[in-house]
């Protein structure tokens, strides 16, 4: 049949949908590899910093605000202990967020971070954070929940103020959904 | 049986009864199921925007609850993309491509059949979603993540509709490359094609690269929603943010794959009409290819308000008016075509001429979203729905109705009515403005869209629009009767069938065309 002529030419453009299936997948790990680079969405690593000895430059005051989400107002509280604190960078710090449960379900809850201004996300080191495991709560327990960070010295010299949020995901809901 | 096909010893006519249309692969069948396939979609989601026009021409909430009417603007926009407009293209592309390049039929017949027939099972897919529990989707066409995972029963059937139209007009593209690439009469070379045949051979490679990302992009949503995966779920480490992204990577793109197809069908009236060669073939040719490279590289102008750092913005903002300029070499190139030239105002010519006024008025309002500031203002407001509806509807739609009012004569061997004819378009003409313009002065003034309510100093434009928006809607009555009318018989046509009519299915062929063309290849000068 005609199809014989045409094989060459159905096979490059089959080719050609089989690439650009694989590139739409593809564009997952390129679109964080562009965040990281960009700073887009402030996203911060996702397990600990390693502790480093940086030189503290008590010169240079940074302000650090808090603040909590929750996501699908989830029935939960979740605030800060502090809103606001001044650092120095290449000090190490440490603060507190308490959450409760409101219901009288166990629960399994993820808090995600992110950072802004976003360029600031890779200059803001955590070593220890509740958003990097799920946390679990017993039926209406309420807990505080420890974070250390340091600002990075490094820190671009035109960022003075510095934003953290946390937003609360409920995971037993997402498992159901 | 045809008599111009007596003389041809081997060949044969159309089966007879139903199955010639279930079995057949002849690409002037299937290019007529795919136009009166989307000539019923074209109604049906014209009816779905006379319930959202109905529930909008007064404040408050009168005919529909919101969220059947969020159901409303999902369906009708799923369904005039994905059913009316891009159907038609390929049904206009089957018709005339082969004619046009000399060619028997399209390269691949079997799988033509195939893409076509998977279009009805697809669309009742769909349509089936508004029966279900939950409704049909609500979310917006667009389908952002994470809103549209919270569709109920029709979420499943929405991402294999949507897998199925794609498979159809990836089927459709690469037979369309194939024909073109391998199937031209001898001395037809590429830069003689007619531009309906260049615009969409490279509207074709636009769909073989986008549709299997926009396939992707839905897939992910598949397995966030059932597989617990999360692609878009910012608490497994996703991002939202990354849907729009791929979404728009194939959705720009996607908005030209529904407007290239059309300046080629306007590039083959105003030369005819105007008694004179087009102004500009080459460049024309080369403004397509540039306005098709350019699509991959602005996608998100449309989410200048997601967060983007300043540098992004900028290079989409300039990007993005970049391609104004191969637009404009169009625009001046029709315009010098019909300078000076002997014009006469058929039909066809007048929907052409429409076309390159009110497609220019969305291109306008195009440009003027571009620039990042303002469209700060712009975004999610109706001024967007007046921009992509003048571009759609008195672009893309208005080209297809220029189209079926041009060839029918050469498809059907009947004259249509040309008073009918006359009427209809300028009901269209009128209705259409009546319907979109107002529509910038709403968005302006700051009234979304998306929104079954709005507040009252918004009450006197939208009923103006919905006056237009009915007038508009039973106008297409007219034209249904018209193409009916056409079929059924009336004034024999010419085999040229227009003065001014230049081409291989004018100059050479006989109305109406027999059912097998260019069995042997013609001879082109």
């Amino acid at each position: 049949m005609a199809e014989g002529k045409h094989s060459k030419t159905v096979t490059m453009l089959v080719a050609m949908v089989f690439f650009m299936s694989g590139f739409s997948f593809a564009l997952v790990p390129l679109y964080d590899v562009f965040c990281e680079v960009t700073g887009l969405n402030g996203k911060t690593a996702e397990g600990p910093a390693a502790i480093s000895k940086a030189q503290v430059d008590t010169d240079r005051t940074v302000k650090v605000q808090f603040l909590t989400n929750l996501n699908n107002q989830a029935p939960w509280k979740f605030k800060a202990d502090v809103y606001e604190m001044k650092v120095h960078p290449g000090q190490m710090y440490e603060t507190s967020f308490y959450a409760q449960n409101l219901t009288a379900d166990k629960k399994v809850a993820q808090a995600v971070a992110s950072v802004s201004p976003g360029l600031a996300a890779e200059h803001f080191n955590k070593t220890e954070c509740f958003c990097f495991n799920e946390q679990a709560f017993e039926a209406n327990e309420g807990k505080d929940m420890p974070l250390r960070f340091m600002v990075n010295p490094e820190l671009p010299k035109e960022i003075t103020t510095l934003t953290l949020s946390y937003t609360f995901f409920e995971l037993d809901k997402l498992a159901k959904q | 049986m045809s008599e111009a096909v007596a003389h041809d010893d081997h060949d044969h006519g159309p089966e007879k009864g139903l199955m010639r249309w279930v079995r057949t692969t002849n690409h002037k069948d299937i290019g007529t199921l795919y136009l009166l396939f989307s000539l019923a979609m074209f109604m049906f989601g014209g009816a779905m925007a006379m319930v959202i026009r109905m529930e909008l021409f007064q404040p408050g909430l009168q005919v529909v609850d919101p969220h059947f009417f969020n159901q409303m603007t999902t369906m009708h926009a799923l369904v005039m993309v994905f059913g009316a407009v891009m159907p038609a293209f390929v049904g206009l592309a089957n018709w005339l491509i082969p004619m046009m390049i000399g060619a028997p039929d399209m390269a691949l017949p079997r799988m033509n059949n195939w893409s076509f027939w998977i279009l009805p099972f697809a669309f009742t897919m769909l349509a089936s979603t508004l029966f279900m529990d939950g409704g049909a989707p609500a979310g917006g066409w667009t389908m952002y993540a994470p809103l549209v995972l919270q569709t109920g029963d029709a979420f499943p059937f929405l991402i294999f509709a949507v897998h199925l139209l794609g498979i159809s007009s990836v089927m459709g593209a690469i037979n369309v490359v194939a024909t073109i690439m391998n199937m031209r009469a001898p001395g037809m070379t590429l830069m003689k094609m007619p531009l309906f045949v260049w615009t969409w051979f490279i509207t074709a490679y636009l769909l073989i690269a986008v549709m299997p990302v926009f396939a992707g992009a839905v897939t992910m949503l598949l397995t966030d929603k059932f597989f617990g995966t999360s692609f878009f779920n910012a608490a497994g480490g996703g991002d939202p943010v990354m849907f729009q992204h791929i979404f728009w990577f194939f959705g720009h793109p996607e908005v030209y794959i529904m407007i290239l197809p059309a300046f080629g069908v306007v590039s083959a009236i105003i030369p005819t009409f105007a008694r004179k060669p087009l102004f500009g073939y080459s460049s024309m040719v080369y403004a397509t290819a540039s306005i098709a490279f350019l699509s991959f590289i602005v996608w998100a102008h449309h989410m200048f308000t997601v967060g983007m750092p300043l540098a992004g913005e900028l290079f989409f903002m300039y990007a993005t008016m970049m391609i104004a300029v191969p637009t404009g070499v169009k625009v001046f190139n029709w315009v010098s075509t019909m300078w000076k030239g002997s014009m006469t105002f058929e039909t066809p010519m007048l929907f052409s001429i429409a076309f390159v006024v009110l497609f220019t008025v969305g291109g306008l309002s195009g440009l003027m979203m571009s620039i990042t500031p303002v469209d700060f203002q712009y975004h999610d407001t109706y001024f967007i729905v007046a921009h992509f509806h003048y571009t759609l509807v008195t672009g893309s739609v208005f080209s297809i109705m220029a189209a079926a009012y041009y060839w029918m004569p050469k498809w059907t061997g009947n004259m249509y009515n040309e008073k009918l004819g006359k009427i209809h378009f300028w009901l269209s003409a009128i209705f259409v403005n009546v319907l979109f313009f107002p529509q910038h002065f709403l968005g302006l003034a700051g009234m979304p869209r998306r929104i079954p309510d709005y507040s009252v100093q918004f009450t006197d434009w939208n009923m103006v629009s919905s006056i237009g928006g009915f007038g508009f809607g039973l106008s297409q009555l007219l034209f249904c009767y018209i193409v009916y009318a056409t079929i059924r018989g009336g004034e024999k046509a010419t085999d040229q069938v227009w003065e001014g009519a230049t081409g291989l299915e004018f100059e050479q062929l006989p109305s109406p065309a027999p059912y097998h063309s260019f069995n042997t290849a013609p001879e082109v000068k």
